[in-house]
């Protein structure tokens, strides 16, 4: 085994394990770590195995295999952003909503209180 | 009988707020004022408080989207039957009020926009901005299949089905001509009526010609995406 494959090895498997003690931390929500997941696999299987890259990437049309690698980085980088810009886009709809909602409770409340105090005026 | 509610999103607005307030009293004297603070840093807040109407207080300011539909969810809960949105910086003028909510007494519009351009007095805008705004309404025209002359007035009166639609779904981007596209998509009746506004009397306009070309550039990119977006259809109208 040479160098570059053990240290490939090594950092797939650091990442990899970065993700899972996130999750099991409760600081990586599982339905947002399915692609780190599977992209922390991936990288693995193709550090493991050179016979791998080669034969998927000839396969595919790739004459050179590293490029391969590239462009799976590349791919899985771009996915992961688009996801976190939805889930993004997402959280500052719910922000927006739950600010209107407390505007509107505090006016509420204001106006319930308001009567309250009418109330109590006119028992006295 | 209380006939409506008056929409003012305001932001950094204390100069006129109190006499945009006064000027509504005075003239339409049966609809009720909200005042939507859009996270204002002057004492825009506590001017309108002081006057009475009921204050709502973005706790930061949030954009003039968030701001307006703020103001159309109070509506919505409180059930009113009508709507108008109303500048807090002194523009639009109260009476008006009443010719614009006309088609939605009538029940021939869901949604009634104030146009400045619609024959009556003369308002006379730069021309970068003038051709920006020609160009838009053109675009929103060919999209409504009616003729629209001032897509970017905020001066516009909502039927309760719309305020109901606006409770839920309200662009944030840039929700006048936005909106426009989206009630067409879903189904409402769309009117304009000519108001008079009032030219702006103090300060220059901060609409350059650049500026002007790349309001509209995104403008018209929000539209494209809007005529993209599904969005839920009313019950009423196609």
């Amino acid at each position: 085994m040479d160098i570059i494959r053990v240290l490939a090895t090594m950092v797939s498997l650091g990442i990899l394990f970065l993700v899972l003690e996130l999750i099991r931390r409760n600081r990586l929500k599982e339905k947002y770590s399915l692609l780190w997941l599977f992209s922390s696999v991936v990288m693995l299987c193709f550090s493991l195995s050179r016979e791998l890259l080669h034969t998927v990437s000839l396969s595919i049309g790739i004459k050179y295999p590293p490029s391969f690698i590239f462009l799976l980085a590349f791919l899985f980088l771009t996915v992961i952003t688009i996801h976190i810009t939805s889930v993004i886009s997402e959280l500052s709809e719910r922000n927006k909503a739950l600010l209107q909602e407390i505007v509107l409770l505090r006016e509420a409340l204001k106006e319930r209180s308001g009567k309250e105090d009418e109330q109590e005026s006119q028992d006295k | 009988m209380v006939r409506g509610l008056i929409i003012i999103p305001a932001y950094n607005e204390e100069v006129t707020i109190g006499a945009v307030i006064k000027e509504i009293r005075t003239h339409i004297p049966d609809f009720d004022i909200v005042v939507v603070d859009d996270g204002s840093t002057d004492s825009t807040a506590s001017v309108a408080r002081s006057s009475g109407v009921t204050v709502l207080s973005l706790p930061f300011n949030m954009g003039i989207g968030t701001a307006v539909q703020t103001g159309y969810k109070y509506a919505q809960r409180k059930g009113y039957p009508v709507a108008v949105q109303f500048d807090a910086d002194g523009q639009h003028i109260a009476e008006e009020v009443n010719s614009l909510i006309g088609p939605l007494l009538r029940e021939e519009s869901d949604f009634v926009v104030g146009s400045r351009f619609l024959s009556k007095g003369s308002y006379r805008v730069g021309w970068a901005r003038g051709l920006g705004i020609r160009i838009l309404s053109a675009v929103i025209s060919s999209v409504l299949g009616s003729r629209i002359t001032d897509p970017t007035s905020g001066f516009r009166a909502a039927s309760r089905d719309v305020i109901e639609f606006f409770s839920r779904y309200y662009p944030d981007d840039y929700p006048e001509p936005e909106s426009l596209v989206l009630l067409h998509k879903a189904g409402f009746r769309i009117q304009e009526v000519p108001v008079r506004m009032r030219q702006r009397t103090g300060g220059r306009s901060s609409i350059t010609p650049l500026r002007a070309f790349y309001y509209m550039v995104k403008v018209l990119l929000a539209i494209l995406i809007d005529l993209f977006k599904t969005v839920p259809r009313s019950g009423k109208g196609g």
